[in-house]
């Protein structure tokens, strides 16, 4: 419903208009869709190109990807007023389950005065959205809100000049509501649609255009459903894994027994003489196409393939590989009650284990080829960066390609890379029909990438009264995201050291700040502990940033900190943190039980505060959907492996956040209408696993280094 | 060896050739464009594709086709009745229990054939019916608060 027809009319550019933001003249438009083309595609009507600010032309976060193509990144979005009044917005963001395509939406409904339901969003499509890096870093609501607000904003005003000179009245008379411009001295109106029609427009949109102030906010600000929610409770929405093309063959990929391994023979003999069967094979690349996915898979089981294994490194031996010698525990200690010591030290190694993103929807694609151009469907939070790995492998020009994402079954940083894509394109080149490619959950598990493992050395001095004067921070390979302590100690060191990692690596929700907020929050918690300080009080005394103090006495009041009551097994622990603008601090608290050492988190409280809140219902939805992912990283899961293979790749044998995981979780939303809004779908995930871990140490009495906390339990 | 299979799926009858050991979730899928419930695992572990089989939730990537002749398949298309949403769809929307997206259609199931059997569950009794279905998104306590009000908003009749 939200996705437009892919054919539209063609137009008579002289009835649209091209703004541009920030002042840039008009011609300013992407030179991969000239201004012509452009007008072409979205039809005639008021059109307004929103500039990109430079920043955003760098990409954020790890893992393997590379830089974007040699699209030109100026025009990050753009709007359009068609003569029905239809307004429709194309962005390159993707929605993934963040509910982008709602927040977005409330954004150009707010300043244009029209419902929300009546602003459709185009997102993620190469042929019909602007250039976009991608979607990752919680960038889309500090970057791409208010970009939208501005491109909305100026149109609104766009159209009061044009009411006011159809009208020959005073500008300042006029006020637009509802989708209309209203004169109420005369009670005239007169609808978008209307105004737009047949007009020749140029103009340019002020670099100030005024936005509507917070406390005017009347779309934004405001809980709005999903937008198109209906279509995901009936089944209606359709995912790539759904997508169906007349002709369409079913792909699977031959996989070679071990990372790194080089096929030495195959004998496809067999699969070759099943009816409607192809094997595509391009050196390594081994392939079937088959009329239905059962054929396929039958096709594939029929290929007899020898591979030549390289002997590689394996998981009981991971820490050793990120830096050697690593072992996780306390590593030192020297008392403030030490003659010759000034205040308490603690130095203690922590580990991060590799974990799968594991979204629901696994990689997949859809791939046509028509006279030479190729159109994917798949689900990917770069569609623009897989339109450039597509060109490149299969030697096609970047224009021959279009990639389009379907609302996508979640991605968490999983899905920045195209290798399904290519799969898919390259079968259905060879088949010379379109082809569709879902990996299974076990190629999910192994062919993808993972969030990186990692090893941390903390080393840190309180004073005697808690003042923390001295803070060494050495992380090994996990990453450097979230890696300065946010408290006020003013001798700090934090780096951050590449290594040689045995495993693909990548982004994930929050990057590395899980990992350092981590090592960090725990081992704040063990100095507090040595200087005999509550974790509360030692934290406060530390912490200068009123944002983050805010959040963290927010947390602490509502969950009652000072009245936690001890019981046995029953334990209470807290953590903050801030990363990409927000803020969050949680408190927890969880039971082991002292028999079968079985871990429960038994009750969660937690406050975030992201600037002003652009929709309560969905930044409540993210922050509990973040701490609930993170109780997995935290407690449970790890991927295993051992000479190139994943040992658990299945999910009965890899262990995510189910219902009886989950606790009551109680969340305060800090909303600070002062402040820019910024994106909220990573942060909270940082203090789970730490918060957990505190909670334990003051269950248990022992302090745990490693993640996951406890696999199998807490066995005394 | 292809066999000829008379489906009941939502109310209709549907001829289907196929080899018996084909998973229902590949024919509804596949060969009757029903979409509507995913693959996530294959292995029966994440309830994505939970479909009704005489009212029972049942996962379909691992039920053969042979298994479930003469039996009453209902799928999320078949929820819906003369345009208005099934109440537990309802109570999905209003208590925004879902992100992505990609497992509601079997949550949703789970909680029809779970208030089919439980019709006034305790939060134990969802989180109990509802463990084998993964959200991986989290919105695990939104999902019982669905299935709650879902509950409560079933007509007195209906209440035992």
């Amino acid at each position: 419903m939200s996705r437009r027809p892919l054919l539209l009319p063609e137009p008579e550019p002289q009835e649209a208009v091209a703004l541009s933001a920030a002042g840039r003249p008009s011609p300013n438009a992407p030179s991969l869709l000239s201004r012509r083309e452009l007008l072409r595609t979205v039809g005639a009507g008021l059109l307004l190109l929103v500039a990109l600010p430079d920043a955003e032309a760098q990409e954020s976060g790890g893992g393997s990807r590379r830089q974007g193509p040699s699209t030109p990144q100026t025009i990050g979005a753009w709007l359009h007023i068609a003569a029905n009044g239809e307004v429709t917005v194309y962005s390159g963001k993707v929605e993934v389950g963040q509910n982008a395509r709602t927040s977005l939406a409330q954004a150009v409904a707010e300043e244009l005065r029209v419902p929300f339901g009546s602003v459709q969003m185009v997102l993620g499509d190469t042929d019909l959205t602007p250039y976009d890096m991608g979607t990752f870093g919680s960038r889309t609501t500090p970057t791409m809100i208010p970009q939208l607000r501005k491109a909305a904003a100026a149109a609104r005003e766009t159209l009061l000049d044009l009411a006011a000179a159809q009208w020959q009245v005073d500008r300042s008379a006029l006020t637009a509501r509802g989708g209309k411009i209203h004169h109420v001295a005369t009670n005239r109106t007169v609808t978008y649609g209307e105004l737009v029609k047949g007009q020749k427009l140029t103009q340019t949109i002020p670099a100030d255009i005024a936005l509507t102030p917070t406390a005017e906010w009347k779309v934004m600000g405001v809980s709005t459903p999903k937008a198109d929610g209906r279509a995901f409770v009936t089944g209606r929405h359709q995912y790539t894994t759904d997508v169906k093309r007349a002709g369409m063959l079913y792909g699977k990929i031959l996989r070679p027994a071990a990372f790194h391994a080089t096929l030495n023979s195959l004998d496809a003999q067999a699969a070759k003489a099943m009816p409607g069967v192809t094997v595509v094979q391009e050196g390594d690349f081994v392939g079937i196409t088959a009329p239905s996915m059962h054929e396929a898979v039958a096709a594939l089981e029929a290929l007899k393939a020898d591979w030549q294994t390289v002997a590689q490194p394996s998981g009981q031996t991971l820490y050793e590989q990120l830096r050697p010698g690593a072992k996780a525990g306390k590593t030192g200690e020297a008392k403030a009650s030490d003659p010759a010591a000034t205040g308490s030290t603690i130095a203690a190694t922590y580990t991060v284990a590799y974990i799968a993103h594991t979204p629901l929807e696994p990689r997949a694609a859809v791939a046509e080829w028509k006279d030479d151009r190729l159109t994917v469907w798949t689900g990917t939070q770069r569609p623009f960066g897989v339109r450039s790995d597509l060109a490149t492998a299969l030697k096609v020009p970047e224009s021959s390609v279009r990639v389009i994402v379907p609302d996508t079954g979640s991605g968490y940083g999983g899905k920045h890379t195209g290798e399904v894509a290519i799969e898919a394109a390259r079968l259905a080149r060879a088949a010379g029909k379109p082809v569709k490619l879902v990996w299974t959950r076990e190629e999910e598990f192994t062919w993808a990438y993972f969030r990186p493992a990692g090893v941390i050395d903390v080393k840190a001095t309180a004073q005697a009264d808690g003042t923390l004067t001295h803070w060494e921070f050495d992380n090994y390979n996990s990453g450097p995201s979230g890696i300065r302590a946010p408290y006020a100690v003013p001798d700090q060191r934090a780096d951050f050291h590449r290594t040689q990692a045995p495993l693909r690596e990548g982004s994930y929700r929050g990057l590395a700040a899980t990992a350092n907020h981590f090592a960090r929050e725990s081992h704040i918690d063990d100095l507090a502990h040595a200087v005999k300080l509550d974790p509360l009080a030692f934290r406060l005394k530390n912490l200068e940033d009123p944002r983050l103090r805010a959040v963290l006495e927010a947390a602490a009041t509502h969950f009652g900190w000072d009245k936690r009551r001890a019981a046995p097994g029953r334990g209470y622990g807290l953590a903050c943190g801030t990363e990409k603008g927000s803020y969050v601090a949680g408190c927890v608290e969880v039971m082991v039980e002292r028999v079968t050492g079985k871990v429960q988190v038994t009750r969660i409280v937690a406050a975030f505060e992201c600037g002003a809140i652009v929709n309560p219902l969905h930044l409540q939805n993210q922050v509990e959907g973040s701490l609930v992912m993170g109780m997995g990283g935290a407690l449970f899961e790890a991927i295993q492996f051992e000479q190139g293979k994943i040992l658990n790749p299945h999910l009965a044998a890899y262990r995510v956040p189910r219902f009886a995981d989950v606790p009551p979780i109680e969340i305060v939303l800090v909303d600070r209408k002062d402040l820019p809004s910024q994106g909220a779908g990573e942060t909270p995930i940082v203090v789970i696993a730490p918060a957990i871990r505190n909670a334990l140490f003051n269950a248990t009495g022992q302090p745990l280094y490693t993640l996951p906390l406890a696999p199998n339990g807490l066995k005394a | 060896m292809l066999a000829r299979h008379e489906l009941h799926v939502n109310g209709s009858v549907h001829p289907v050739e196929a080899a018996p050991e084909r998973s229902l979730l590949s024919v509804l899928r596949d060969d009757l464009d029903l979409t509507g419930a995913h693959y996530g695992c294959g292995e029966g572990q994440c309830g994505a594709c939970t479909v009704l089989i005489d009212g029972q939730p049942t996962r379909s990537c691992i039920t053969p086709i042979g298994s479930v002749a003469k039996k009453q398949v209902l799928t999320i298309e078949g929820l819906e009745h003369g345009g208005s949403l099934h109440p537990v769809q309802q109570a999905f929307l209003d208590a925004d229990a879902l992100q992505c997206g990609y497992c509601t259609s079997g949550m949703i199931l789970s909680a029809v054939g779970l208030l089919r059997k439980t019709p006034h569950p305790t939060d134990q009794d969802i989180i109990r019916g509802m463990n084998g279905n993964v959200c991986r998104c989290g919105t695990y306590r939104r999902i019982v608060h669905a299935v709650r009000a879902a509950a409560e908003a079933q007509p007195k009749e209906a209440k035992r």
